[in-house]
């Protein structure tokens, strides 16, 4: 596999030039938030936030979507998993995500039989293999994933796999970004918009975002080099004054993204208002199964009590997840919260932004 | 085992110190072990030792069985052979346990079994006591090996994870994340083109050059589990220092980092089977660097770092924009099974 490609988007070289250039700007201080998690992990992990100018802040937002599933959903889907008869399959990085009794690692030690998979495939093959099982994958995502999942579930269906359940709480992101601009105490001046889902949706979606709100977005690839490049990028549109979407991620992102994806993403779920963890039920920001395959829809199939759920108490993810705060402001952060004993999903998503300060930020 | 092969299975009976477990030891593990103190069967292998000694143990439950450069069987034994190795000890004497699913092929068993005994060979070192349990089908996957050995440390050498001090080198012995990444490939069926081998080997070898070189060897250890990120905040916590790294320095098969970028994983987290990280005082550190790099497993070696003066224990890694930032302990489940 050839790396040539990475290794000019990590270029020493390029990198000091790029964060030169950025030394150079005599604009007003910038905000600057991410909405992606694997944004969040490479300005922490690549040390970004230290090396930018001192009049550019780095704030992450809701763009950790294990982070943002509201406590209720993680809830539900630890239920569906203590039924006897269920195999609860979800991505690895739901495991440790606290929900308000217990997390899924803590239901597996209980005997309920939780299984990793890195693809709803994976888990369709479980319910071809298993057939005396009800098998439910747990849908959280993006517009990245979600596709995957919509591409499984006609699968399902045309194959007449019927012991196969999704619990669909897949988000998109552009309502979330509106609704986050609609906040009045929204302080941030532009958005770095996420490389992987705008491959999907196309870089046009974030245009309400830059044209009804004023607000400059580039979508940015995850390579330190991109990262600088998409900043310059976007104090450019500041200090000009204009606010429109561009591409810095041209490499991994088309014009008009991936319409075949997105047709399979609408053949199957339908969008609807759904909660989001710090920013509250988002009209039309969800994706629930549509009514042809509701007899796949893990969430009509099994009826199950979450009224005790609430979010972690102490916790302030949901003013992390949307920049209100950042991680060293929370009085649990590093004491009472760490990767081992998390409080919230923040400090435990692989793209968590507590995860990212505390593994990444002195 | 659940597929039945042409070959014999390993039985019940077969652990029940009965006729057909003596069969097997005589078999399998005496005619590819054999040594003098091994072969008067015993209950106790008797050695004689002066000196300070060494002594530890290891258990090996790694899935798959045989995986690319390496079997359960090499591992187990240089896994305690390192361990020795890292205390500053020449490692001399290995026994091992054997605890066996029934159904085992019998054949898989002489393969482990023989490179078990080529691994000893090559490390040097004899086993002299064993063991071998059969467990229903279920209870074991497949097969489990713990091993336990000594050595021997020569009475000039005091090496510990308390002992670095700030201004010392820090040499890695080669390429990072080899193991952990031959592993996962073997395990999730995945093909990187090319063949990602386990760096799996005894380092009693290497480690007996670099304290010929040099008697300011301070630290030594094998970043097995939860890798060089764990190793080096190990050491920076017992010995009350900072080290830092310089990011670009580490060395990474290229087929390891393409597979750690495509799956997402930091390759500083994964396992390494026949690496080591040394901690040196400065002044001999070159000299150290050439003595291991004059043996085969060292080949590679490299300083990657320093040991820096703080209150507060901490691993930095300087990156690529010349920020610092921290290198922390990993957390959480790792890829369970890898040793």
């Amino acid at each position: 596999m050839p790396l040539t490609y990475l290794d000019e988007f990590r270029s020493a070289p390029h990198v000091q030039r790029l964060l030169d250039e950025l030394n150079e700007r005599r604009g007003a201080e910038l905000k600057i938030m991410e909405v992606c998690g694997t944004h969040t992990m490479a300005i922490s992990r690549y040390g970004i936030r230290q090396a930018a100018p001192r009049g550019i802040t780095l704030i992450s937002g809701p763009g950790c979507p294990v982070c943002v599933t509201a406590n209720a959903d993680i809830d539900r889907f630890i239920e569906i998993a203590m039924l006897p008869g269920v195999i609860a399959t979800s991505f690895g990085d739901m495991l440790r995500v606290p929900g308000t009794r217990m997390g899924l690692a803590e239901a597996r030690s209980r005997g309920a039989d939780v299984r990793i998979v890195y693809s709803p495939l994976d888990a369709l093959k479980m319910a071809r293999d298993n057939p005396s099982k009800h098998v439910v994958f747990f849908g959280v995502g993006f517009e990245t994933t979600a596709p995957t999942v919509a591409a499984t579930l006609l699968e399902a269906h045309e194959q007449g796999i019927n012991n196969f359940f999704v619990q669909s709480v897949h988000k998109l992101v552009p309502p979330a970004l509106e609704a986050l601009c609609s906040m009045p105490d929204l302080d941030i001046d532009a958005f770095l918009c996420p490389g992987h889902v705008s491959a999907i949706i196309g870089p046009q979606a974030y245009k309400p975002v830059a044209e009804e709100f004023g607000i400059p977005c580039v979508v940015a690839g995850f390579e330190p080099v991109d990262v600088l490049q998409s900043l310059i990028m976007l104090a450019a549109q500041v200090d000009e004054g204009r606010s429109e979407v561009e591409l810095q991620y041209s490499r991994g992102v088309r014009p008009d993204g991936n319409p075949q994806a997105m047709a399979l993403l609408h053949s199957v779920f339908e969008p609807a208002d759904a909660e989001w963890r710090g920013l509250g039920i988002i009209p039309g920001s969800g994706l629930t199964i549509g009514d042809r395959f509701s007899s796949h829809d893990a969430s009509v199939r099994f009826q199950v009590d979450v009224s005790y759920s609430h979010e972690p108490r102490g916790c302030i993810c949901g003013e992390i997840l949307t920049g209100v705060h950042t991680p060293r402001q929370c009085k649990m952060f590093r004491k009472v919260c760490t990767p081992d004993h998390p409080l919230g999903p923040c400090m435990v998503s692989s793209e968590g932004t507590c995860a990212a300060y505390y593994q990444y930020e002195d | 085992m659940k597929t039945e092969r042409g070959g014999k299975n390993i039985l019940l009976a077969h652990g029940s110190g009965g006729r057909l477990t003596q069969e097997l030891i005589g078999s399998v593990f005496r005619r590819t072990l054999s040594n003098s103190i091994l072969d008067k069967m015993d209950d106790s292998a008797v050695v004689q030792l002066d000196g300070n000694l060494a002594f530890t143990i290891d258990s090996h439950v790694v899935s798959p069985l045989f995986f690319p450069g390496g079997d359960i069987g090499r591992l187990s034994l240089t896994g305690t052979v390192n361990d020795l190795a890292m205390a500053g000890a020449e490692p001399l004497y290995i026994c091992a346990a054997f605890v066996i699913e029934e159904g085992f092929p019998l054949d898989d068993l002489e393969r482990i079994v023989s490179s078990l005994g080529l691994a000893a060979g090559e490390a040097g070192v004899e086993v002299v006591a064993g063991d071998t349990k059969v467990v229903e089908r279920g209870a074991a996957d497949g097969m489990f090996i713990t091993t336990s050995g000594i050595g021997l440390i020569p009475a000039s050498v005091h090496i510990s994870a308390s002992a670095a001090r700030p201004g010392d080198a820090v040499i890695v012995s080669g390429t990072i994340g080899d193991h952990g990444i031959a592993i996962l490939s073997k395990r999730q069926g995945m093909d990187f083109q090319t063949e990602i081998k386990s760096d799996c080997a005894p380092l009693g070898g290497l480690v007996a050059s670099m304290l010929d070189a040099s008697r300011r060897v301070r630290t030594l250890r094998d970043p097995t589990r939860g890798g060089l990120a764990a190793t080096l905040n190990e050491i920076a916590a017992a010995s009350g220092v900072a080290i830092e790294v310089d990011e670009s320095s580490i060395p990474y098969r290229s087929e390891v980092r393409a597979a750690c970028e495509l799956l997402g994983l930091d390759p500083l987290v994964l396992a390494n089977e026949g690496k080591l990280v040394a901690f040196v005082a400065r002044r001999d550190a070159d000299k150290v660097l050439g003595a291991m790099r004059e043996h085969a497993y060292g080949a590679g070696a490299v300083i990657i770092g320093e040991v820096q003066e703080s209150e507060k224990p901490r691993v930095y890694l300087r990156t690529l924009l010349g920020s610092r930032r921290i290198l922390s302990m990993p957390t959480g489940e790792q890829l369970p099974r890898i040793c």
